[in-house]
């Protein structure tokens, strides 16, 4: 890393939308009581939904594999809860769409002891080991997108990580969750890291925390041993941040090629929750079968940072919560900038759900839409230096090939540009319709 | 204890937005202009407001007719039009015949954005096709400079302001020369306080250098306009009129005077960076500024009338499509 780098320490691009943090960065994390219902989906992450290893009425405990990986990019499911299986059969999710979902209910005599005792000897395990057992666990990408981390982990041959860098940017306005978690359990963190680390033969990790989050820095800084190759790397406070090529081009001052991964710039980026989560399997045996929510927004009653059982439905989340007022409309599993709106509170919380944001009319109403006036607004704030506007006229005029040769495909669709806009162009509501065209097609070729 | 659900939208995120809008940062150009035309109306008298009147009724008026007949009444309330009469009669000279100012805005909005398909989808700077008709129709009172009010009263209109239309073969104007005209004509140069102030003939809008780089630095930190634009016309004139002062510093004017002189700063600062005739990306912004300056120079120096800011800026609003095409910005780790 060149000095230059140091001193700049920035992506080019971006947006400043207000923090909005303030509502739940001090309230510690709380547990959510286990509730009578839970929905276990079985593509819960990126890849091959997994395979039902346990039958209708059988009694399940908890943290007892339910499920097991479909394929390589495929990962492990475990019972949130001891109870008895109720139904195996196609569920609604979030999206309208139905997907086979294990249903779970919950006995409400057990003791709610997971079903693991001991941790786990990292120390021994090799590589390839370490990997099975990040698979057994469970454990997918934290931070929304929920890609298998044990395939993250798998690099190809004649790669080396030599930085694991942990992400705790959380850049998405509202959300705290992994900024509690920082301040909370910092040890485990840094033990979990140390793991990861050590496994993968880096020479380093790197913590990289916007600098909106000075008390997890503070935290995270005093809790390094001396001598320790761990870094905490204060970040400017920009969107998207947390974007793991934004990350890297930040820390390190270098671009990920297109359609390449971290990996092929020697680095492995994490989400502090999944650190945590690995943490929580070699040290105590607990797979993935909770996880830390923000349940936040105008539309939020008390807003909280919890931890949740994976599969418990939002509805009861947000009863714990005190329910939602009365004005609310609209409800966001994720973040505000790039979350995804649910059509029902019957959806469970998922390993990649990070925040339950509740929106009013306020946020929700259409904006009144004026033509475009080619400000170049959005191509100042594309972090990959598209230019949104362009590909908004040919998405309205369904010109999905001219979008493909103009590399819509790099877009990782992070909203700055709808959110620059001055006229209120739906800019990246429209990418994603055609990049849907252009998926939809090359699934099925007339 | 089953709690009624809430009907929930769908609406997709992102759910947050930056609080600025189009019909905003057209109203900041309008709050920006407003101390060049308080100005102007010191200078000129209620002449000056007569014109900048007729020009914005014509523009208002047509935009109106057509969202009328094409059932976009709304299309009113993004203040473009109220914007594009204004910047058309600021250009104007303060002793036109207020039906010609009126006309201007009739072509600036029916010829120069309505018939290209209305606010955004514009080749050419509305108000200054506008200006190009008026000039090429009427060159003679398009070119004539009604002195300053002096110690007239502020209601005093001169009689060319009110002449009819089409009704007088030849409307008598009081004239003298423009600061550029002297240049041109006789070599003789304007003091640099004056041009700065407004101490100078000229149209309305370009006689106080000072109030039209306040307005400009006002839209920059409201970040409604794009700085590389005046910036490089200016950096362009300075470097191209600085190499002909080398030559001949009697014929050819000085770099300052270049700037402060005649329409380029209203041009620079206000026309050329109507974000729907320049160009979306930083490179061609840049190629975008070095031309009108160049041409800038070029029409002033050796073309047959004083100033050319106008023709630049629409010379190059016509490359705008090309130089967008040949600049497209790298992607990120391509």
């Amino acid at each position: 890393m060149n000095t230059l780098g140091l001193l700049r320490r920035n992506f080019d691009h971006g947006v400043h939308p207000a923090h909005l943090k303030k509502q739940t960065e001090d309230l510690a994390i709380q547990r959510v009581p286990f509730v009578s219902h839970y929905v276990m989906p079985l593509g819960q992450h990126i890849g091959v939904p997994c395979r039902p290893v346990v039958k209708v009425g059988e009694r399940v405990g908890r943290g007892q594999l339910i499920a097991e990986p479909g394929g390589f990019v495929s990962t492990a499911l475990h019972s949130p809860v001891t109870g008895t299986i109720s139904e195996i059969d196609d569920f609604r999710g979030a999206d309208g769409q139905f997907a086979p979902a294990i249903q779970i209910e919950a006995d409400p005599y057990a003791t709610q002891q997971p079903d693991s005792s001991a941790g786990i000897d990292w120390r021994s395990l090799s590589l390839e080991a370490f990997i099975g057992e990040v698979q057994k666990a469970g454990i997918v990408g934290m931070g929304g997108a929920a890609f298998p981390s044990h395939v993250k982990f798998s690099v190809p041959d004649g790669i080396k990580i030599r930085h694991l860098l942990i992400n705790g940017a959380e850049c998405e306005p509202y959300l705290t969750n992994d900024h509690r978690l920082m301040v909370e359990r910092p040890e485990d963190l840094l033990m979990g890291a140390e793991i990861v680390r050590q496994k993968l033969g880096a020479e380093e990790t790197i913590i990289g925390v916007e600098m909106n989050k000075p008390e997890a820095i503070e935290i995270l800084q005093r809790h390094i041993q001396p001598g320790q190759p761990v870094r905490v790397v204060p970040l400017k406070v920009k969107y998207p941040q947390g974007a793991e090529k934004m990350l890297i081009k930040t820390v390190f001052d270098r671009e990920v090629p297109a359609g390449q991964l971290p990996r092929d710039v020697e680095v492995s980026v994490n989400n502090v929750g999944t650190i945590v989560a690995i943490a929580d399997y070699f040290l105590r045996g607990l797979p993935s079968i909770e996880r830390i929510v923000t349940v936040s927004g105008p539309g939020a009653s008390y807003p909280a940072n919890l931890i949740v059982p994976l599969g418990t439905p939002v509805r009861e989340v947000l009863r714990f919560c005190g329910g939602l007022k009365d004005e609310t409309r609209e409800v966001i599993m994720g973040g505000p900038m790039m979350g995804r709106p649910t059509a029902s509170l019957d959806v469970p919380v998922l390993k990649g759900t990070s925040g339950i944001l509740a929106f009013t009319e306020a946020e929700t109403a259409r904006p009144k839409e004026y033509p475009c006036i080619r400000c170049a607004r959005c191509l100042e704030a594309c972090p990959y230096f598209l230019n949104p506007s362009r590909f908004a006229r040919l998405a309205r005029a369904r010109m999905f090939d001219e979008m493909e040769q103009y590399s819509v495909m790099d877009c990782v669709e992070c909203g700055c540009c709808t959110f620059a806009c001055p006229s209120h162009i739906p800019i990246v509501q429209l990418i994603r319709t055609g990049k849907d065209a252009l998926r939809n097609r090359k699934e099925k070729p007339e | 204890m089953k709690q009624k659900d809430p009907d929930l939208l769908l609406m997709h995120a992102p759910l947050l937005r930056q609080g600025m809008t189009t019909p905003g940062a057209m109203r900041d150009v309008i709050y920006a202009l407003t101390p060049v035309t308080l100005a102007a109306l010191w200078f000129f008298g209620l002449g000056a407001l007569l014109v900048l009147g007729a020009s914005i009724a014509g523009a208002v008026l047509t935009e109106w007719f057509f969202a009328l007949a094409q059932k976009r009444g709304e299309s009113l309330l993004d203040a473009s039009a109220i914007l594009t009469g204004l910047l058309l009669g600021l250009t104007l000279p303060p002793g036109l015949p207020i039906w010609m100012a009126f006309l201007g805005g009739v072509v600036a909005i029916g010829l120069g954005k309505v018939i290209w398909g209305g606010l955004g989808h514009n080749l050419f700077n509305p108000a200054l096709l506008g200006r190009a008709f008026l000039l090429a129709t009427f060159p003679i009172p398009m070119t004539t400079w009604t002195p300053l009010r002096g110690s007239e009263s502020f209601f005093h209109v001169s009689a060319s302001n009110l002449a009819l239309p089409f009704m007088q073969a030849k409307v008598d104007m009081v004239s003298s020369a423009s600061p550029l005209g002297l240049m041109k004509f006789e070599q003789e140069v304007t003091p640099l306080t004056n041009l700065m102030f407004g101490n100078t003939l000229g149209s309305l809008g370009e006689t106080s250098g000072v109030l039209l780089l306040l307005g400009g630095i006002y839209l920059w930190i409201r970040r409604d306009l794009d700085w590389r634009i005046p910036v490089s016309i200016m950096l362009a004139v300075v470097v191209f009129s600085g190499c002909l002062t080398l030559v001949d510093a009697v014929r050819f004017p000085s770099p300052l005077f270049s700037i402060f002189s005649g329409g380029l700063l209203l041009g620079a600062i206000y026309m050329a960076t109507d974000p729907v005739t320049s160009p979306l990306t930083p490179r061609g912004t840049w190629i975008f500024g070095i031309g009108i300056g160049a041409l800038v120079v070029l029409i002033r120096v050796f073309g047959g009338l004083p100033e050319g800011v106008m023709y630049a800026i629409l010379l190059m609003n016509a490359a705008t499509p090309l130089i967008d095409r040949y600049t497209q910005p790298r992607i990120f780790g391509r």
